[in-house]
């Protein structure tokens, strides 16, 4: 029965799409139902062929780590997207005849942009997310993932999330938020598998067979939920037309400028700290193969989050309409998250006390220590920053680029290299990593990239800040906007390069995890099979 | 009174007033006494059940070690 309703729901879902793309008022609509008419279209060929096959039946004695394998895979391809694109638009930005005439409108840095920024934090970040939060759900919870083939729903409708929103971008479908660019149906789309994401994490934790829920799984939850609430209320928009991209947001003025980083700043806490704090949580203890330093700690390290996060959005909106009352609340709260962060951070690292000569052999902790220190480092830059005073010099400056680099590369990169090191052995069952010395030099790349990336954005961020307000005797602006840009130019290409060594890194983990399922003999293993009882 | 204000003063009052006492009620639960064993065994979850889920009706204290 269920096969016939899902085969009627995806033939329905190719029709509606093929009339619509016969509507189609912009290319970017058009593209988007092509793609969901082809993707339905496809399903609904591939499901009618296995009508009436017998049903596997998904043993419970098992962990559901297909869709984890896929999740690593997925993470490793779209990180490495993202970070060329990254590295094609910093020298676009160095070089600006890198806008090609004949790509303009398609390939310009306006339109390349949040298609990098999209591709790391929600590809990237989102699919390292999910796959770890499922592998990490199922351990601490001792059960097989609720729902069965909903944990594929959750990946590949993530992945169509991704092509949707990535193709319209190119095309010139965006709502102007930044960070939630895509228009109001991939919003929709992306709203309903986040739901079944929340459900599936849910649903495992309600069927566990620990009695209690492990501090990861509070962090991973709870990223769920603020992002599912954030994403919802950040896209209340209504279409201009069911068959043009373009719609038209509910708020308007300040009070969506406020909507938006009140989104744009949880999505850093929450979807970039909270979710990458529940893999802290569980690999750094696992890698150190020592619990975590204090329980305790961590419980005040959660609650305290949670509690401060939420109000530190206004920090984004310093000197403008927005009422001083709530620029100034917005201050105050992002400087008291020194306290958490700084406590989750010792907490990460002191689970170390005691094994610090892991350091030294493997390169694994290493990285996973580096991106720790880096959380440190940028919870330590980013309240700083959001001071009033400051911000007036740092704001609309590269320092705010160099900050979310230090942040995303460092710690959200840095963690998701160890935890995509740590996994692979596990999921296909090796006997180890393909090359340990291959992981140094991925260490090394990445981190001197990182160093270089940050230190040339200061540079050319608190250089750019101070000719802006330089003024001469009689009070006129010394600079034209066109002198800092040229002013600018070493720092682009040092940036540049340390792009570029920040993606080779990442290509020589991809090499290695290859590798490592293609060349290493299996892990020898009492439970590979488990007999059919 | 308008709705702005309204909620404006009942946030930074009642709510406030709330929430800080259900954060503090929080850390005031995580440090109860009795709660290092709990916590320590919480802890050491995270290395068991590595390869294979808890078999289903073996709940007990003794399956978890």
């Amino acid at each position: 029965m269920w096969d016939y309703i899902k085969l009627i729901v995806l033939g329905l879902i190719a029709v509606l799409a093929a009339i619509a793309a016969n509507y189609a008022r912009d290319p970017a609509y058009l593209v988007n139902v092509l793609t969901i008419m082809l993707v339905a279209g496809g399903l609904f060929l591939w499901s009618v062929r296995r009508v009436g096959e017998p049903k596997l039946v998904a043993s419970e004695k098992e962990y559901f780590d297909g869709v984890v394998r896929a999740g690593v895979i997925a993470t490793a391809f779209w990180g490495v997207t993202g970070f060329l694109v990254g590295v094609w638009i910093a020298f676009q930005l160095a070089f600006p005849s890198l806008n090609f005439e004949w790509a303009q409108g398609y390939a310009n840095f306006g339109r390349l942009r949040p298609l990098h920024t999209s591709a790391v934090i929600f590809a990237f970040g989102g699919n390292a997310l999910i796959a770890t939060s499922f592998y990490v759900v199922q351990r601490t919870s001792a059960a097989r993932l609720w729902g069965g083939n909903l944990g594929w729903f959750v990946f590949w409708g993530y992945q169509l999330v991704i092509v949707l929103a990535a193709t319209g971008y190119l095309l010139g479908a965006t709502q102007s938020k930044e960070y939630a660019e895509p228009e109001w149906m991939t919003d929709w789309w992306l709203t309903i598998v986040w739901l079944a994401y929340l459900a599936v994490f849910v649903g495992t934790l309600v069927k566990r067979k620990e009695p209690h829920i492990y501090v990861a799984n509070w962090f991973y939850l709870s990223f769920i939920i603020t992002v599912a609430m954030l994403h919802v209320f950040n896209n209340l928009s209504i279409p201009v037309s069911l068959f043009g991209s373009k719609s038209v947001q509910v708020f308007s003025g300040v009070q969506d400028a406020m909507v938006q980083w009140w989104y744009g700043h949880n999505a850093v806490g929450f979807f970039l700290t909270a979710g990458f704090l529940g893999m802290m949580y569980y690999f750094v203890p696992k890698q150190a193969e020592r619990p975590v330093f204090s329980y305790k700690l961590s419980i005040i390290h959660f609650w305290a989050l949670i509690f401060l996060y939420i109000w530190a959005g206004p920090h984004h909106l310093h000197y403008t309409a927005l009422p001083d009352w709530a620029s100034t609340l917005g201050m105050v709260f992002s400087i008291m998250l020194w306290m958490p962060s700084w406590g989750g951070m010792i907490n990460g690292l002191m689970t170390l006390s005691g094994a610090w000569d892991k350091l030294r052999t493997d390169p694994i902790i290493r990285m996973m220590v580096v991106s720790i220190g880096f959380y440190g480092m940028s919870t330590f830059e980013g309240p700083m920053m959001s001071i009033k005073a400051v911000n007036s010099l740092s704001h609309y400056t590269d320092w705010t680029i160099g900050h979310v680099h230090s942040g995303a590369l460092g710690w959200n990169g840095m963690i998701t290299f160890g935890a995509l090191y740590y996994l692979t052995p596990k999921l296909w069952n090796r006997s180890g990593l393909y090359s340990l010395k291959l992981v140094s030099w991925h260490f090394w790349l990445a981190t001197i990239g990182i160093v270089l990336y940050a230190s040339s954005m200061w540079v050319t961020g608190i250089m750019e800040g101070l000719m802006w307000r330089e003024v001469d005797a009689n009070g006129f602006l010394v600079n034209a906007f066109a002198d800092t840009v040229a002013a600018k130019f070493p720092m682009y290409v040092v940036r540049g390069m340390g792009g570029v060594m920040f993606l080779t890194g990442a290509l020589i983990m991809c090499y290695n995890l290859w590798m490592t399922v293609k060349a290493q003999p299996e892990r020898a293993s009492d439970n590979a099979f488990v007999p059919a009882e | 009174m308008d709705t702005y204000s309204l909620l404006r003063e009942f946030a930074d009052s009642w709510m406030l007033l709330f929430l800080t006492l259900v954060f503090t009620a929080v850390i005031v639960w995580a440090f109860r006494p009795g709660s290092r064993k709990v916590h320590d065994e919480i802890a050491a979850s995270i290395f068991r059940n590595d390869d294979k889920p808890a078999a289903a009706a073996d709940n007990s204290e003794e399956a978890r070690t």
